[in-house]
């Protein structure tokens, strides 16, 4: 695992004051405060990087560690016995004199949105003090649920594994490609007793090879033939919940389009309201024509 | 008859070791709606998670009553505006 260089991501010299690093670190937070960055997980990523830094640097046994072991961190584990005998440890000697107190780590939150460097140098809990520990909400989880436009038209219950645990969530009927819903509490834990993250699912609604939605209503294209268009007569579409029989006008034009009312998809959480099919005839001109067809065409056209 | 879930202003501030002028701030800078049953105040469960956010931006980040107002405002800006994109986004798409 690599070596962070806490300062670095504060941005701030290796002997700043400890003002300077609480100025650095608000000035970041703010910029990167989870609560402030929805849905960003860079964000999310760079509040929790120097929230860990802050915890160090703020810190002042952990600085000192930090500092003394800096890149040759392995090393601290000698540290921490020599500590624990109540003598100081000096890396290349066979230890010292000067005992500095031990470290307090129990009793702690669990520490588990800190790097595997914090946790191997610090134990991966936080450090004890007078201060108030800040309790910080958890990271949002964020996933995404393919649904087929078939999939809107009736509210069902879908499980879903997240970080390996189940969640079962209830789609309701007329859910939009994009939209979000949030299941608070099933994201990330938080740190220091703070509140879980939420769970942020976005759905993606596939595209369908017979109708195309714009919001609640459905667009159709089928192609109609060239008698029934001019003689009128009936012909059977496709909706959403079945296939429907359509009466056809007589002179119907190419392009006609038609409202099959309430044959659209449900409105999303209004029970028993749908928007409408509007289907567009699409006029086939018969090819291949024998030559009595073009014949009485022929007369069709000099009438 | 709908029943709604309260929780006492007090207890909320215990949990969060908040300040109760805090709550109170907020609910005269009329972020909050507090109700009085029996002369305790008390916060409706709809407004849990939006008074959480912003006793976060509050503790995690020093941020003050004014500032809290303009960016929970920014923020609804914000989620109205990715909404509406969303939506032209699916309009496009019908017309691709």
């Amino acid at each position: 695992m690599a070596y962070i260089d806490y300062y670095k991501l504060l941005g701030v010299e290796k002997n700043a004051t400890d003002k300077d690093i609480k100025t650095a670190y608000r000035k970041l937070a703010r910029k990167y405060h989870p609560d402030l960055n929805p849905d960003n997980k860079e964000a999310n990523l760079k509040f929790q990087q120097i929230n860990e830094a802050n915890e160090v640097l703020s810190d002042k046994e952990k600085r000192k560690k930090y500092d003394q072991y800096g890149e040759h961190w392995q090393n601290s584990e000698a540290y921490e016995q020599a500590q624990q005998r109540g003598s100081s440890y000096n890396p290349g000697t066979s230890g010292g004199t000067n005992a500095t107190g031990g470290y307090d780590f129990d009793g702690f939150g669990q520490g588990g949105d800190f790097s595997d460097f914090f946790q191997s140098m610090f134990g991966g809990n936080r450090a004890s003090g007078n201060k108030r520990q800040a309790k910080y909400r958890g990271q949002d989880y964020q996933t995404e649920l393919h649904l087929s436009l078939l999939d809107t038209v009736e509210t069902h219950k879908q499980t879903l594994s997240v970080n390996g645990k189940s969640i079962r969530i209830t789609i309701p009927a007329g859910i939009e490609n994009g939209q979000v819903i949030k299941i608070t509490g099933h994201g990330a834990p938080g740190a220091n007793n703070g509140p879980a993250g939420d769970l942020l699912i976005t759905f993606l609604i596939q595209d369908d090879p017979h109708f195309k939605r714009d919001g609640k209503d459905l667009y159709s294209t089928v192609p109609l033939d060239l008698y029934t268009a001019i003689l009128g007569g009936e012909i059977v579409t496709e909706t959403l919940n079945g296939k429907v029989k359509v009466k056809v006008k007589p002179e119907t034009q190419n392009g006609t389009k038609i409202k099959l009312k309430g044959k659209g998809l449900p409105i999303y959480k209004s029970e028993n309201v749908f928007g409408d099919l509007y289907v567009t005839y699409s006029i086939q001109i018969p090819v291949n024509l024998t030559d009595k067809q073009k014949e009485l065409f022929k007369e069709l056209a000099q009438l | 008859m709908a029943t709604e879930e309260l929780i006492k202003a007090t207890v909320f501030c215990t949990y969060h070791e908040i300040d109760y002028s805090f709550i109170l701030l907020l609910e005269e800078s009329g972020l909050l709606d507090l109700q009085l049953v029996e002369e305790e105040k008390f916060i409706s469960h709809s407004q849990l998670q939006q008074l959480e956010q912003m006793t976060r931006l509050h503790q995690d980040l020093e941020i003050n009553i004014a500032g809290i107002d303009a960016i929970v405002n920014l923020l609804q800006r914000m989620q109205e505006m990715r909404e509406e994109m969303e939506s032209m986004k699916n309009k496009l798409h019908f017309y691709e």
